[in-house]
């Protein structure tokens, strides 16, 4: 199935704000519900799918709060419908439990986090990269993987918003787009693409197939039918077995659940995983970078082209899960690899964690004032280790 | 003849402590369906989590989804504005539904959104021990108030009646045929508004041995009966009304149309 834009009256060029993008881009997926809370810097997207989601027969509801945010798009979602919701930090913290429950029982929605600055409401509502482990970790036990994109343009909110709905159809599961308060709020020019690849989510052809899970260890993602189609759906939180039925003491069933939940994403991680390499050969020094931050990396690699550094960058586009093999194989040849994050030093816990011990990684980290990292910075830097 | 309606309507038998009101409630509820439809098709049950949010899960022969702690209403919403075609029916306790889920409680009956919502007061945390919960009685003795509960206990049926609900009863589930009645009637409107009963089934493992006094002075005060029932537009038909006065887009809506 694809969607057609001509048909839509729209024009292929558009100048947008980030959560325009993100907004969008969700509907020329199919996304037809959103319910959200007003929170900056990612309001915008529940007003412009107030206004949007109506005209084509979709659903936008404004919640008490976060928390029932996520429940209603978890109900919608079990309909049949695509849903998503939109927040920052703090709304994202009390969507954590829904966040467990969508990935326990299977259910696909896309949850975009536009991150600001923390802990608590920090300095609303200045950009911040500081909940990418909130991602990954933050809903209790997270013994299931998660699927997390990051994107560093305004072209790039529509295609991985697209994507994002994409592998949560594809996988049955929750998937977040980490964006953060300078791509969403900045506008650039896009050329909107005619067609998206678009997919949806396998439905069972008969009443006899089981939902949550098959005999079978080949078969990872289980059909997902609707409610109201008389399958009599048993969906919980709490641990089931093929059929939804509760078992709360059998360690089999649980361990069989929660390790095939964990394994839908890892068997499938390279064709999840989405990063963009630029290692020009004989390269010593890299940066790895996602997020608005790798704007200023892209700079830096001009203008270190000038002191004739040769400047290797790799962009995480996939954030979750992570991209072990691919970071390795980056680091292979170079002596030192920059971070830089808008938080304390976060991924670069997981970048050391890929080293040998022949590639001395670095944290550049900055905090607060909604303040970039500046091209010039990380060229200093660069420059001092070269 | 309660035999033959399981036999129809449930997947496994119940197994709930002994003297426990959840089975009036939910042989109330399934005599109900089965005198005004006969049948579960298109009924979606939703639960949060405690006792009573066992009623219908996994019990009822339907789809039925078993929430996070407190947030039925919030999924329920989602389910009922996604596929309004659904009967959307949820049944939980007082401390999932006026505990940690209040503010959903009340927001919901202010939307008058088109659901039914039983909620199962049985006076105390049961599931969890025994606690403290939003309507526990004064003075009543739980495991978080030895020496006697001094807190004010909500009144439900009133906070929804005055959140903007469409139907709202209360009975105890001594009084089975007035629940049952009031069931049906909610299970109706809930078709075309917020409506809620309250089941007073005060906890018999938990509660009642340890409250015999304040539970019978808390028997003696209770107003029963059926505090609102009007008619209002409810949610889904003011978005459609809303879809339809601002039609200038000229697209039809695919689900929400009427």
């Amino acid at each position: 199935m694809e969607y057609n834009l001509e048909k839509d009256n729209h024009t292929k060029r558009k100048f947008w704000q980030g959560n325009e993008a993100i907004a969008e881009g969700a509907i020329a997926v199919g996304c037809r519900f959103f319910a959200g809370y007003p929170i900056t810097p990612s309001s915008r997207i529940l007003e412009d799918l107030s206004k949007r989601l109506p005209q084509i027969g979709g659903v936008c509801v404004q919640m008490e709060d976060e928390i029932a945010s996520l429940g209603a798009v978890i109900g919608a979602s079990w309909t049949g419908m695509k849903a998503m919701t939109a927040t920052s930090g703090p709304g994202f913290s009390l969507m954590q439990e829904n966040i467990g429950y969508a990935a326990m029982t299977e259910t696909p929605c896309v949850i975009v986090d536009v991150m600001r600055v923390g802990p608590s409401t920090g300095q609303a509502t200045l950009a911040s990269q500081g909940d990418v482990y909130q991602a990954r970790y933050g809903s209790h036990c997270p013994d299931y993987e998660i699927i997390t994109l990051v994107p560093s343009t305004v072209k790039e909110c529509y295609e991985l918003i697209i994507h994002a709905f994409n592998l949560a159809e594809q996988y049955r599961t929750p998937v977040i787009l980490l964006s953060d308060e300078h791509i969403s709020h900045m506008s650039e020019t896009i050329e909107i693409p005619e067609k998206q690849p678009i997919i949806n989510r396998k439905k069972p052809t008969s009443k006899d197939e089981t939902i949550f899970g098959s005999v079978s260890d080949d078969e990872l993602v289980p059909p997902m039918p609707s409610l109201g189609e008389g399958y009599n759906v048993l969906v919980t939180g709490s641990t089931h077995d093929l059929n939804g039925f509760r078992d709360t003491l059998n360690g089999d069933i649980h361990r069989k659940l929660v390790y095939r939940l964990a394994e839908k994403i890892i068997r499938n991680k390279e064709k999840i995983i989405k990063i963009e390499e630029n290692k020009p050969k004989g390269a010593e020094i890299g940066v790895v970078s996602y997020g608005s931050v790798s704007r200023a990396v892209w700079e830096a690699q001009e203008l270190a082209k000038e002191e004739n550094i040769k400047l290797a960058h790799l962009r995480l586009v996939t954030l979750w899960p992570f991209s072990d093999k691919e970071v390795i194989s980056f680091m292979g040849g170079l002596k030192n690899v920059i971070v830089p994050e808008l938080n304390s030093g976060l991924i670069v816990r997981e970048i050391e964690r890929c080293t040998n011990g022949k590639t001395n990684v670095h944290s550049f980290s900055k905090i607060g004032g909604g303040e970039p990292i500046t091209p010039g910075e990380l060229l200093d830097l660069v420059v001092s280790l070269s | 003849m309660i035999e033959e309606i399981h036999g129809k309507f449930l997947r496994v038998t119940p197994n709930f402590c002994l003297g426990c009101g959840n089975v009036i409630v939910l042989n109330s509820i399934l005599s109900e369906i089965e005198n005004l439809y006969g049948t579960m098709d298109g009924f979606v049950f939703l639960s949060g989590i405690g006792c009573a949010a066992w009623i219908p899960s996994p019990h009822i022969k339907a789809d039925t989804i078993h929430t996070t702690h407190g947030r039925p209403i919030t999924f329920a919403t989602g389910v009922k504005l996604a596929n309004p075609d659904l009967k959307v029916v949820v049944i939980s306790g007082e401390g999932d539904l006026a505990g940690i889920g209040g503010n959903h409680l009340i927001h919901a009956a202010r939307r008058n959104i088109e659901m039914t919502v039983i909620c199962v007061n049985n006076l105390v945390y049961g599931m969890t021990g025994g606690q403290l919960s939003p309507t526990t009685p004064q003075g009543a003795i739980t495991r978080t108030t030895l020496g006697g509960n001094i807190e004010y206990p909500f009144d439900l049926a009133g906070l929804v009646t005055n959140a903007g609900a469409s139907y709202v009863a209360r009975w105890t589930t001594a009084n089975k045929r007035q629940l049952q009645k009031s069931i049906g009637k909610a299970l109706k409107k809930g078709q075309r508004g917020f409506a809620f009963v309250e089941v007073i089934s005060p906890c018999t493992t938990q509660f009642t041995r340890r409250n015999l006094k304040a539970f019978q002075a808390t028997k003696d005060e209770l107003n029963l009966g059926e505090f609102i029932d009007v008619e209002r537009e409810g949610f889904v038909e003011r978005i459609r009304s809303s879809i339809r006065e601002n039609h200038s887009m000229g697209v039809k809506p695919c689900r929400l149309k009427s």
